[in-house]
């Protein structure tokens, strides 16, 4: 199963363009046609929110949780950047883990839910980053590691994609939404692929 | 001249001297009500953030980390000549007082221009805890990277010029907070690697010039 994360909603606009766009409406619309195109492939697939709502970084988390061997995905859109590029985050994996992860302890505390995941994660970012740079042209060539709060609290392996950026109109992000969703879902398909078995 | 005359010729000076007095003061409040207001924190900024000068000040050649001028989307070392103290916890301070006030020109700028170091400390371990107004939260633009950049221009700066920083935490208003501006994480600890030796007058510090993508401070529990 697939989770994916329209950022912000309700109260929670996220960022705002000159001309009006707000971030939770455009990723609403980016997340619906990533879902349909991650279901052409045969995946199932959630959404932390379906409408105009907001909800705690702490409750899509635990949606992401939920499925036993899913995939996280939150969907973002930039204040700053090329227009019409994106970049794909991974949760920096800590130095040195010596907790009680290292030590073969199953109980997961809630801020470290990502830490078993690092690999995987960084894994799947570079291969949706891959797919994004054939995409949308100008985007990095290779994710970034960032302490984005949401993929931090994940129990699975975690994404954060950004679009740039919210200086253009709704419509024009729109547009960029097929491109955007097939790059994510190759990415997606491949690392299945490589993780052999998948999380159909 | 009749003396009723007079008087009205006298009673109509006055009002006319008085009336362009009036005036003249009308158009100074309208002049000063034209200038772009101050904001709350950015007063208190002023207050509170005077030039800190200590008797061990020194004119270095820091490395301050900017937007870079060629890539909005990456970070770059400005060697920038500034007076820094010898005692790493009020030469940290003066470093990000300069970040936030001597930017060198607007399209560089990465902290928001209202924002206020309220409080830094430098214990022991070498964690270094910066205090900022509101403005951090609410000024910086919301996004990924847009934080990722704000956290690694101080992060960048103190590696670069305060010996023995070795991680950062970011409090806001005295408050730890869950995120930056929406996003980024702040409930942990930025790893710091500080480059040695730092800059001073005698061993200017290597122009290294940072490429993009910046690499992000990496969390440390």
């Amino acid at each position: 199963m697939v989770v994916i994360d329209p950022a912000h909603g309700g109260a929670d606009t996220g960022a705002r363009g000159e001309g009006g766009t707000q971030e939770k409406d455009v990723v609403l619309v980016l997340a619906r046609v990533l879902r349909s195109e991650l279901q052409r492939q045969g995946l199932q697939v959630v959404l932390t929110r379906e409408a105009d709502t907001d909800r705690s970084l702490d409750d899509r988390a635990a949606a992401g949780n939920a499925p036993r061997r899913g995939i996280f995905i939150s969907l973002h859109v930039a204040t700053v950047g090329l227009p019409g590029t994106a970049r794909t985050y991974f949760y920096p994996a800590p130095s040195g883990a010596t907790g009680p992860l290292a030590q073969g302890i199953r109980l997961v505390p809630w801020e470290r839910a990502q830490e078993p995941f690092a690999a995987a994660s960084r894994q799947l970012a570079e291969l949706v980053q891959v797919q994004l740079g054939q995409k949308l042209r100008g985007s990095p060539e290779v994710p970034a590691a960032a302490a984005v709060r949401q993929l931090r609290i994940v129990a699975a392996p975690a994404i954060a994609v950004e679009l740039s950026s919210i200086a253009a109109e709704k419509k024009e992000l729109e547009q960029l939404a097929p491109a955007l969703a097939a790059a994510i879902a190759r990415g997606v398909s491949d690392y299945l692929a490589a993780s052999r078995g998948g999380v159909r | 001249m009749s003396r009723a005359l007079k008087i009205t010729l006298g009673i109509l000076l006055v009002a006319v001297a008085a009336g362009g007095i009036y005036v003249r003061g009308l158009q100074r409040r309208i002049s000063q009500l034209g200038k772009p207001q101050q904001t709350e924190a950015k007063a208190r900024r002023e207050v509170i953030q005077a030039p800190i000068a200590t008797p061990t000040d020194v004119k270095v050649k820091a490395k301050l980390y900017w937007v870079s001028k060629e890539n909005q989307g990456a970070l770059e070392a400005v060697e920038t000549e500034l007076p820094l103290s010898a005692e790493p916890a009020v030469r940290a301070k003066q470093l990000i007082n300069a970040l936030i006030a001597d930017v060198p020109s607007a399209g560089q700028r990465v902290l928001p221009a209202d924002l206020a170091l309220l409080e830094l400390y430098l214990l022991p371990d070498g964690t270094v805890v910066a205090d900022f107004s509101q403005a951090l939260a609410t000024e910086t633009p919301s996004g990924i990277w847009s934080e990722q950049m704000a956290v690694d221009s101080i992060a960048h700066t103190l590696e670069a010029n305060v010996a023995g920083a070795r991680r950062l935490k970011i409090l806001v208003n005295g408050q730890e907070t869950e995120t930056l501006a929406g996003h980024l994480d702040l409930t942990d600890f930025f790893e710091l690697h500080p480059v040695e030796p730092v800059p001073s007058e005698a061993k200017p510090a290597p122009k290294v010039e940072l490429t993009p993508p910046p690499a992000p401070g990496k969390l440390k529990n």
